[in-house]
């Protein structure tokens, strides 16, 4: 039992209901009635509901809404979150829905201090807050009904959104609402024992599921507000290039088209529909000032990353002398691991649309960086933040790409709408929406490894070259923590845990005028292929068995032996396959959890195909392993994708991928089979919407080693170029 | 003008006929359920249907729906009991779930057209339709599970 005080400050006071205005969104499921998104969930709290703190309301109707601070993009936020709660306020889960936390600093990530969903925490980081948040509903509405019964509150129990007595008298939490609204919050409250947990650890279905199967859920590109127009840009076609003049000679005069104009971002087209503003954005003449990138090729570029990668650079780690060591190995083995630009490619492309009056602003996206995106909107507008209202929409994918240090979508947005006068959406184009940066960086690992006579690895030295995705912003002081070199760029490298006695990690910066950012997984999404490749490079240095080499290196780590045994005795490791085929093993700690992969390969004609992925996570104590399920599957393919078909290439500064059919993503018959497998435990909770991720790749390619002899080291991965 | 009806209702619109379908559906009558994905028939989150085939509507100039029945998300069920939607809940397949109102689509008519998919149908009739979330091994056990519910009978 945990047991805490609360802050009398987490507590608001219940106020009467001032809502009306814009109807659109969110709506509780299998229930058609509308949330106003233009109140606050505190203005929603009136003579008829019962708002104990900021994450719960609770109406005579016996509804239960949590709000949720956390951005639904498919991760499953939006049943997760709410579990926690409920499963302390031993609520009825079929009266349970959800709506999207306005911003404010009540809802801020209790780690990061904004508002934002990212680093796959927001269950973790959530737990706290969430169950305190129920069980402090819960001795509310046990106190109320202690009251009416005149018994003392530890004679009380509840179940399934009702408070008993022994007497075998029982009132629902709606009866007691409005009582429980007037009674002060508790000192302190208890939270339960994970032993009785009826909906934490349970495959519950999601709660946002019926409304994606008939269209009404609303995602930021579906707001529709009265009177809007709609935009669409034409942004420089290369990074850092800027306008000299632009001709709307033909654009002006086309059917919809209410006004044409520059902005920072390039030149806006706004009409009444989207098809009439992208035919006028077709129509503009534009001419630009290329700039310094206007001879920028990423061939040139890894070319150069490879040069560097020959000196030393900025030290990450240094266990022993991995120089001297590798000068004194009985075998040694060098290997330079290449991955490109990768995009988001969320399937919903940005968007955002703004309604700006004169002394407020009202924002509707998919944002995963609600406090930021705000405050940048603020600053366009000329307003203090406050006066700025941020509606959080369903996300279409995140993947990272809607949490922008910048507000590139949203800050344009603004720029648009003080031009329109009007409500009006920015809608970005599929090409667009690739072409306009904060990519993954691309990243070249070289990777020197020695092993002793015995077959025992002795040395390792990795260096990398890519860009920091942290310097510049105003992340930078807070994630580099001093250091002189981005922790994000390193993360997976810099505490392998294989036991090797003399280790070294380098990094170097480049910089280079590319938009980069975070991608699901972040940095793991290379360094878990350089790093698990290369293992399996020295396990057949040494003629060893690659799931037994790693094994012998991780006896110091039991969680990440836990995934790698599991995966390996799921996926039947060692038993033989059709030729042509392989099995290829990985396992990585990303995010508070462990992964391990087996993925099963066949190569015949030139061609890869992945038939079956055998998953083992352990992300600790569990919420709801169904969610869990469908991230690491997920994962799996988001990151097979990358390691079988993408890349952002850039020729004289011009990105040469523009749409699905350039820049393909995994579809139904490429898919494979795909298993995971659970470890049940009661460590710390961790992650799961990224890792899944980092290890699809080198299980992957070290299938292909299996089946055929040569080692991948480039991604995506191209037969013609394994060695 | 152009004319055509939509999940049953008739409707007459003063639009440029070179328009998408997809935008007319979204922007003139207010249907948001069928998705923006690409603009190039590459993803097949905007799958609607015409006369009964599956289309991708960002293709479609409008003139094509002239005198037919288009049939979207919105009109697949009233209330959610289509067997896929059935299905669908089942497996608790959707994540971010912008894709789905297109793979529901684009499973009504295999369902229809083989009413007990292999899973070399399914690959053929779901490739068009890409998930970035990757919920395609839910989506091949719903549609498994729906030409149950149906071979059962008790289902429309």
């Amino acid at each position: 039992m945990i047991r805490r005080k609360l802050e009398r400050r987490d507590f608001l006071k219940i106020s009467v209901a001032a809502s009306g205005g814009l109807l659109i969104g969110f709506r509780f499921p299998g229930i058609s009635a509308l949330a106003s998104a233009q109140s606050s969930p505190e203005q929603h709290a009136s003579a008829t509901t019962f708002m104990p703190n900021a994450f719960v309301r609770i109406g005579t109707d016996e509804r239960i809404t949590v709000i949720v601070n956390h951005s639904e993009m498919g991760q499953g936020v939006y049943t997760s979150l709410p579990m926690l709660l409920a499963d302390e306020l031993d609520a009825d889960w079929s009266k349970v829905g959800f709506e999207a936390a306005p911003v404010d600093p009540k809802y801020n990530h209790p780690a990061f201090g904004i508002q934002m969903t990212g680093g796959s925490s927001s269950v973790y980081s959530g737990l706290q807050q969430f169950r305190e948040a129920g069980a402090a509903a819960r001795a509310l509405l046990i106190a109320a009904a202690a009251q009416q019964w005149n018994v003392d509150a530890a004679a009380c129990l509840t179940e399934s959104g009702a408070v008993f007595n022994k007497k075998g008298q029982k009132l629902t939490y709606g009866h007691l609402a409005t009582a429980a609204a007037k009674l002060p919050p508790p000192e302190h409250v208890q939270l339960k024992d994970p032993k009785t947990f009826k909906l934490i650890g349970k495959p519950i279905k999601r709660l946002d599921t019926p409304e994606k199967l008939n269209g009404e859920a609303v995602f930021g590109i579906d707001v529709k507000l009265p009177g809007m127009l709609t935009a669409v840009i034409t942004r420089p076609p290369i990074f850092g290039a800027t306008m000299k003049s632009f001709d709307d000679s033909r654009a002006r005069s086309m059917p919809g088209v209410k006004k044409i104009v520059a902005i920072p971002a390039g030149v806006a087209v706004i009409a009444d529909t989207f098809w009439q503003a992208k035919t006028a954005r077709d129509a503009l003449r534009v001419e630009w000032d290329e700039g310094s990138m206007q001879n920028f090729n990423t061939t040139e570029m890894m070319h150069q990353f490879r040069e560097r990668a020959k000196s030393p650079g900025t030290r990450v780690r240094k266990d022993g002398d991995a120089t001297a060591a590798l000068a004194s190995a009985a075998k040694k083995i060098e290997a330079v691991y290449e991955v490109p630009y990768l995009s988001h490619l969320m399937m919903e492309p940005l968007n955002c649309a703004v309604d700006l009056r004169g002394d407020s602003c009202e924002v509707w996206t998919g944002s995963q960086f609600q406090t930021i995106d705000r405050a940048n909107a603020a600053k366009i507008a000329g307003l203090p933040p406050e006066k700025v209202q941020l509606h959080t929409t369903f996300l279409g994918g995140g993947f990272g790409r809607r949490a922008n240090p910048q507000s590139d979508f949203v800050v344009e947005a603004v720029h648009v709408a003080k031009a329109a006068g009007v409500p009006v959406k920015v809608i970005w184009t599929r090409e667009e929406d690739m072409a306009g940066g904060w990519y993954r960086p691309a990243f070249l690992h070289a990777i020197e490894g020695g092993i002793d006579a015995s077959g025992n690895a002795v040395s390792w030295r990795s260096r990398l070259v890519g860009q920091s995705i942290m310097a510049g912003t105003l992340f930078a002081a807070v994630m580099m923590k001093g250091k002189d070199y981005d922790p994000a760029s390193v993360e997976g490298v810099d505490d392998l845990p294989y036991e090797i006695p003399n280790l070294t990690v380098e990094s170097h910066q480049a910089e280079i005028k590319v938009p980069v950012q975070w991608l699901r997984s972040v940095g793991h999404s290379h360094t878990a292929f350089a790093t698990e490749c290369f293992v399996d490079e020295l396990a057949g240095l040494a003629q060893k068995d690659p799931y037994e080499f790693r094994r012998a290196l991780l006896q110091k780590h039991p969680r990440h032996l836990g995934v790698l045994d599991l995966a390996a005795q799921k996926a039947g490791w060692g038993k033989p396959l059709p030729k042509g085929m392989g099995r290829g093993i990985a396992v990585h700690f990303a995010f508070e959890s462990y992964s391990a992969h087996v993925a099963e390969v066949s190569v015949e004609d030139g061609n890869v195909r992945v038939h079956r992925m055998v998953c083992a996570i352990d992300c600790g104590q569990y919420v709801n392993p169904g969610i869990i399920a469908a991230q690491t599957e997920g994962g799996a393919i988001f990151g097979a994708s990358a390691a079988l078909f993408q890349e952002l290439t850039f020729e004289n500064g011009r990105l040469r991928q523009t749409n699905f059919n350039t820049f393909p993503v995994m579809r139904m018959n490429e898919c494979p089979q795909i298993e995971t497998h659970i470890v049940d435990n009661h460590e710390k909770s961790g992650g799961i919407g990224e890792p899944g991720v980092p290890c699809a790749a080198p299980a992957i390619a070290n299938a292909i080693f299996a089946a055929t002899g040569k080692r991948i080291r480039k991604l995506p991965i191209r037969l013609s170029e394994a060695v | 003008m152009v004319g055509f009806s939509v999940n049953g209702k008739r409707v007459n619109l003063d639009v440029d006929p070179s328009t998408p379908l997809l935008w007319v559906i979204r922007e003139q009558l207010g249907l948001t359920g069928t998705k923006y994905g690409c603009g190039m028939a590459q993803c097949g989150a905007c799958t609607v249907h015409l006369n009964g085939e599956a289309v991708r509507s960002c293709v479609a100039p409008v003139s094509r729906a002239g005198g037919k029945s288009v049939t979207t998300i919105e009109g697949l069920s009233p209330d959610l009991s289509h067997p896929l939607q059935r299905a669908w809940l089942e497996e608790d397949v959707p994540q971010c779930g912008y894709c789905q109102s297109g793979q529901l689509m684009s499973a009504a008519v295999l369902l229809r057209e083989k009413p007990k998919p292999t899973d070399e149908d399914i690959d053929e009739a779901m490739t068009g339709n890409i998930c970035r979330c990757g919920t395609y091994p839910r989506i091949r056990k719903a549609i498994h599970r729906a030409a149950e519910m149906v071979a059962k009978g008790g289902a429309r």
